[in-house]
Order: C-alpha cells, then sequence, then structure tokens
C-alpha cells in the first residue's frame, strides 16, 4: 500500500440525510447512538443555530452573570453597566481554562485561576464586557507587546432579548432571531408574556434543576415537539393520581373540556424550520379550574383580560405548547409554564435544565401554588417527568446493540395526511393524538444543519413548505 | 423507658437515651422505606409534615452563605412540599405503571452521624448525614448523599417527623431522577 493509498484510505464522509427518510417516515437509529454523527451535530448545528441561554431577570443588576451552555461550549450571560446582556464563551483565551466555575454571582471581573489573565464581566474597566484587562508580567514576559484588545473572552456576536429570553448564536451569518423563529414566535409570546396578555412581563423563579442523563438529546426535543402520543402510557401513575391544578380526580392539567374534547387541540404544528408544537393556535383553552376557588378566579380574570387583549389584535388564544423551538430549547406555556433546555454531552449523554417562570407581579398565593405545582410537575423529582426519563434512557440504551442499529425507527404516522395551516410555513397533523409530522419535519431540519448546507441554502428550502404543495394536490386528486 | 424535657437541654444518662430512642425511630423509617411498606411510613409522618431539598450551587466564597442554597419556601428546590405530595407520590409508587420505579429499585437508606441539635418540649431537632443507595435494573447505580435536618415530635402514638430538610451534595443531579425519598 503507498502512502497515497493510506491517505485516501478514511471512510466516506457520513451524509445525515441519507439515513433521515422523512417521505417514508424511517429514520436510522444511527443519528441518536452514533458518536461521529453527535460531532458532527456538534459541529454544524449547535454553532450555528440560535440556542436558548437564559432569562434576562436571572442577571437583573450590572456584573450580574449565569453560567450557561452552547452545545459543547460553557459561556456566561453577563449584564453590563449599560444594562445590555452579554454571552461570553467561559475559556481563556491564554490557556482555555474556564474563567468562572460558579454557577451565578456578580462580579467585577472574571480572573481565570490558571495565569491570573483577567477579564471586564461588565465593560466598565474597558470598551466591552469580556475585554482582558489584566495580564501578570505584562512589562517583562510580554516586553507590553501582547495586543490585549485582541486576546479578550471570545463574544458571541448574536444575541437577542426577545421578551426577556435571551437566544444567542455563533454564526455571524446566521439569519435574524426573529426569521429564525418565523411564526413559531406566537407560542413564545404565550411563554413570555404574562398570563393576562401583558407582553414580556414574566420572570425565572430563582434555581435552575439541572440532571444528567443517559439518552440522546434529540429524544428530548422531539417529546416536548410534538409527542402526545405517549402521554397515555407513560404517564399513566400521575393520570391515575392527579396532580394537577384541579386536585384528586382531575386531569392532570386541568383543563376545561368545553371545547370541543381535550384531544382536538393536541393536533400538532409543524415549522419547515423545524420548531414544533403540540397544539395549534385555534384551539381556545382557558385557564384550568383549580381545587381552589381563589385561584380559579384570579386566572379566569387573567384569561379574559387576555382573551379580550389578544382579540384587539387580531390574533388566536390558543399556542399553549408543549413545543420545541429547533433545536434543543423545549418549553409549555401554560400550566405548567417552563424551558427545558436538553445539552448534548455525547451521543448517549444529555444534561437537562429546567426553568420555571412566573408572572413578575403575581400575588404570593398564586407564586406559592404554581412554584409547589411545577416542583411536584417536573424536573427529576417531578412526578410526571420522572417517567419520560426512564424512556429515553432506556430507548437510547436498547439502540445501541450491533443488531438493533439495522433497525430503523418509525415515524409514519400520519403520513400523507397534513393539512393546512393558517399560518405560512406549518402544517398540521391530521390526527388528534398521533401524528409524527412535527418529528419528520425535525429530523428533515436537523439533517440539512449537520449535512452544512449554508445558511442561503437553508433559509431557501425554508421559505416555502412543500409539503403544502402536496397538500394542495392531494386536495385536487380528491376533486377530480 | 421514655425521656421527657421541659424546655431544658437533656444531660448525661437523658442525652443518651433520647439518641438511642431517637436514632431506633430514623432507623426503622428507613427500614420501612426500603422496604416499600409507604402505607406505615406515612403513618410516621405528622400531619403538618414538610420535605425540602433545595438545589445547591457553585458560588463565590463571600456569596455562600447567602447564595449556596436555593431557599425553601420561595424558590425551586428539588423538592419543598407538604404531606400531602408526599401522600401523591406513594400513590403514585403503588399504581405499578410509575415506571421510572417500575421494575421497582432496590434502595438502601443509611442514616449516621447522628446529633440531638435541640430539644424543646416533645419535640426534638436531630443533625445527620444520609446516603441514599439506588440501583436499578441491571447497571443503574446512584448514590445520594449530603447532611439532614430531622425535626421529630412525641405524640401519643409514637415519634413523628414533622420537618426534614436534606442538603444534596451535588449541584448538578449525576441520577436520571429523584424517584426515591431521599
Amino acid at each position: 500500500m503507498t502512502i497515497e493509498d493510506l491517505s485516501t484510505a478514511s471512510p466516506a464522509p457520513i451524509r445525515v440525510s441519507d439515513l433521515v427518510d422523512v417521505d417514508s417516515g424511517v429514520i436510522s437509529r444511527d443519528i441518536f447512538v452514533n458518536e461521529q454523527i453527535h460531532k458532527l451535530e456538534l459541529e454544524y448545528l449547535f454553532p450555528r443555530a440560535w440556542l436558548f441561554v437564559g432569562h434576562a431577570s436571572q442577571v437583573p443588576n450590572p456584573g450580574d452573570f449565569f453560567s450557561s451552555r452552547m452545545g459543547s461550549d460553557p459561556v456566561l450571560m453577563t449584564r453590563d453597566t449599560k444594562g445590555e446582556v452579554y454571552v461570553l464563551l467561559n475559556s481563556c483565551r491564554h490557556r482555555g481554562m474556564r474563567v468562572c466555575r460558579y454557577d451565578e454571582g456578580n462580579t467585577m471581573q472574571f480572573t481565570c485561576p490558571y495565569h491570573a489573565w483577567s477579564y471586564s464581566m461588565d465593560g466598565s474597566l474597558v470598551d466591552v464586557p469580556g475585554d482582558l484587562h489584566g495580564v501578570p508580567h505584562m512589562k517583562s514576559a510580554y516586553h507590553g507587546r501582547l495586543e490585549k484588545e485582541k486576546w479578550g473572552l471570545v463574544r458571541c456576536p448574536r444575541v437577542y432579548n426577545y421578551k426577556g429570553l435571551i437566544f444567542a448564536s455563533w454564526d455571524e451569518n446566521a439569519p435574524d432571531f426573529l426569521d429564525y423563529v418565523g411564526n413559531f414566535h406566537f407560542w413564545l409570546d404565550n411563554l413570555a408574556d404574562a398570563f393576562d396578555g401583558r407582553e414580556g412581563e414574566t420572570e425565572v423563579f430563582r434555581g435552575v434543576l439541572k440532571w444528567r442523563i443517559r439518552s440522546n438529546w434529540k429524544f428530548v426535543a422531539e417529546n416536548f415537539l410534538g409527542d402526545t402520543y405517549h402521554g397515555a402510557s407513560t404517564h399513566a401513575s400521575v393520570e391515575a393520581v392527579g396532580i394537577g391544578p384541579g386536585g384528586r380526580g382531575k386531569r392532570r392539567h386541568g383543563e376545561r373540556q368545553n371545547q370541543g374534547g381535550f384531544s382536538k387541540g393536541r393536533m400538532k404544528t409543524s415549522f419547515r424550520l423545524g420548531h414544533g408544537a403540540s397544539d395549534n393556535l385555534d384551539y381556545e383553552l382557558p385557564y384550568p379550574e383549580f381545587a381552589e376557588p381563589k385561584l380559579t378566579e384570579y386566572f379566569e380574570h387573567a384569561w379574559d383580560i387576555r382573551a379580550e387583549r389578544l382579540r384587539a389584535e387580531g390574533r388566536a388564544l390558543g399556542g399553549r405548547g408543549p413545543a420545541t423551538l429547533f433545536p434543543n430549547m423545549s418549553f409549555a406555556a401554560g400550566f405548567p409554564r417552563s424551558i427545558l433546555v436538553s445539552h448534548p454531552i455525547s451521543s448517549t449523554e444529555t444534561e437537562v435544565w429546567r426553568w420555571f417562570l412566573v408572572d413578575k407581579d403575581a400575588p404570593d398565593f398564586v407564586r406559592d401554588w404554581l412554584r409547589e405545582y411545577y416542583m411536584r410537575y417536573g424536573g427529576p423529582a417531578g412526578m410526571t417527568e420522572q417517567d419520560d426519563m426512564e424512556n429515553w434512557d432506556y430507548a437510547t440504551q436498547a439502540s445501541l446493540g450491533v443488531v438493533a442499529r439495522r433497525y430503523p425507527y418509525n415515524y409514519q404516522q400520519g403520513l400523507g395526511e397534513e393539512r393546512l395551516s393558517a399560518l405560512d410555513g406549518a402544517v398540521h397533523s391530521d390526527h388528534a393524538i398521533a401524528g409524527e409530522v412535527n418529528a419528520r419535519a425535525f429530523y428533515r431540519r436537523w439533517a440539512e444543519f449537520v449535512d452544512n448546507m449554508s445558511w442561503p441554502e437553508l433559509m431557501n428550502v425554508a421559505a416555502v413548505d412543500d409539503r403544502v404543495s402536496k397538500i394542495m394536490e392531494r386536495a385536487s386528486e380528491v376533486e377530480a | 423507658m421514655t425521656v421527657t424535657m421541659q424546655n431544658s437541654q437533656p444531660t448525661g444518662l437523658q442525652r443518651v437515651e433520647l439518641l438511642s430512642e431517637i436514632s431506633e425511630f430514623l432507623y426503622y423509617e428507613a427500614d420501612l422505606l426500603d422496604e416499600r411498606r409507604y402505607e406505615e411510613w406515612l403513618d410516621l409522618l405528622a400531619d403538618d409534615y414538610r420535605y425540602s431539598v433545595p438545589l445547591r450551587m457553585n458560588v463565590m466564597y463571600n456569596d455562600v452563605a447567602e447564595r449556596e442554597e436555593t431557599k425553601y419556601g420561595s424558590e425551586v428546590c428539588w423538592f419543598d412540599e407538604p404531606k400531602s405530595t408526599v401522600e401523591l407520590r406513594v400513590q403514585q409508587l403503588l399504581t405499578g405503571v410509575h415506571w421510572a420505579e417500575e421494575p421497582v429499585s432496590r434502595v438502601s437508606h443509611v442514616v449516621t452521624n447522628l446529633r440531638i441539635v435541640e430539644v424543646s418540649g416533645d419535640e426534638v431537632e436531630v443533625s445527620a448525614r444520609f446516603l441514599v443507595y439506588r440501583n436499578r435494573v441491571a447497571d443503574e447505580t446512584d448514590f445520594f448523599v449530603g447532611r439532614r435536618r430531622d425535626w421529630a415530635r412525641r405524640t401519643e402514638q409514637g415519634w413523628k417527623v414533622f420537618r426534614r430538610i436534606l442538603h444534596l451534595d451535588q449541584s448538578v443531579l449525576m441520577a436520571k431522577n429523584l424517584s426515591v425519598f431521599l
């Protein structure tokens, strides 16, 4: 064998779109367990997409910081003296040490413990937050020639504050956040707006639940984007016990059944951009009836005001989720109202973070009730979420086998049965409970990113939802 | 023989006897949990029982006192709940379709370093360490370790725990869930 032979002997690059066949609803297990594919998604998906980093209410004052993650990278969300929120790469420019190993706090500067390079976190010591301002032995070691302005903490170039939700992207060429979100923003609005519809009047409770699971991160994203199919079996125990607002013997979420049936509202809304929700905007779901009349009264009032406000704007009242903003920010805008991010650690390991939102001006009795409900519902101690993790973990582990990996997963629910949505860039599933249209769109988008399609191409293919034309074709065939 | 304190801290033999009595009670309680005798276990919790497990965080040295853990009563904790919620959790375990604990886990509660902190009438505050070992299915193993404070009350039906606060020694939970009582 010649040297030339050796150099070409490396395996052909993986094209993940070959593994994701959304037309026939078949997806290879490899994308959930293969470490090589995981590395590709770390390379081409997470550093390009818009990711949720944290909530502005976590850094209310100048000098406040919150440690977060973006894909494989640790970042710091900071607030400077001017009130701006920044996202900085948490790694020293000299030897890479994490300059901050605290989860949250307030400081003037981040000083690397390794060699004590120090970076201004709020811009008060330098021009811009993250700039390098202190270097030991600056004169003797660098002869004063170190160009400090070039060696500040790497700043995330794209940061967007959407009603308090802080998103960031490492990619200068990424489209604006609003274009990345598209019409899916209605779900984000419901998450970030107060229960009575006032814009952005929410904050997060202090305390982010963080825990490790032996699952691929995509199981988590997929679950919230549209898998209502699992509810009856996975959550049978909480359905039986009744832990929701209505109290014992009531449905988990305490939804009122006066909207033509619970299932109707669970129809999926799927966006070509990869986002998806487990409900649609047309489904009006009033706030639940509570066991305590005082709470019912409070939320009924909030609903009435919201209904009036949104109708005046010509907006629909639905869209509470659960939902997933592509790729890994999942959330629900109702009961509970919560954000979940699935941080990729390896192909078979994920760190899950959960935040809970509350209206800024919620009275104590509402705040206390919601907090206790959130804790018994979600997170690793939550009676509902505990059972999800059992599934995600063992689905991942049982897919690792050599034989198991030869057999793809089935995503054929509702294939060819999509319906038109009134929203551009979206379609609905035709089935109330079972419909994998969201997952198919998510994995198609995922493959487009991981195969490193360029941004112009990514936005071009998403500009026209080819699913809509197929629906029209089918309709005309039926008429003919 | 039981020891009754009236607003004075026990000394000498009284203290040894009380510690022995309360230790036996807490070990018995741990056994009931490990043997999954949940209904009997619930009987050992007072009606005003409250169970709190705050989140622990990595914060700067000067912030430790104020910010190292979330505040039960107002912030997000792993647990912060009344007895009625604990009862719901037991009911869930007894459904047989609570998949996080089905098949059931093998659990051992180790309670150690017991020390009486304070005695007030019929109530006693105990400091301890806990180590909860869980093994489930085949190779899933978790350790939950930390400090613990228990408040127990002597009643006509025997001792009852009415307050429990646990400080878990993890900031990121390294287990996939907390489906066991700590």
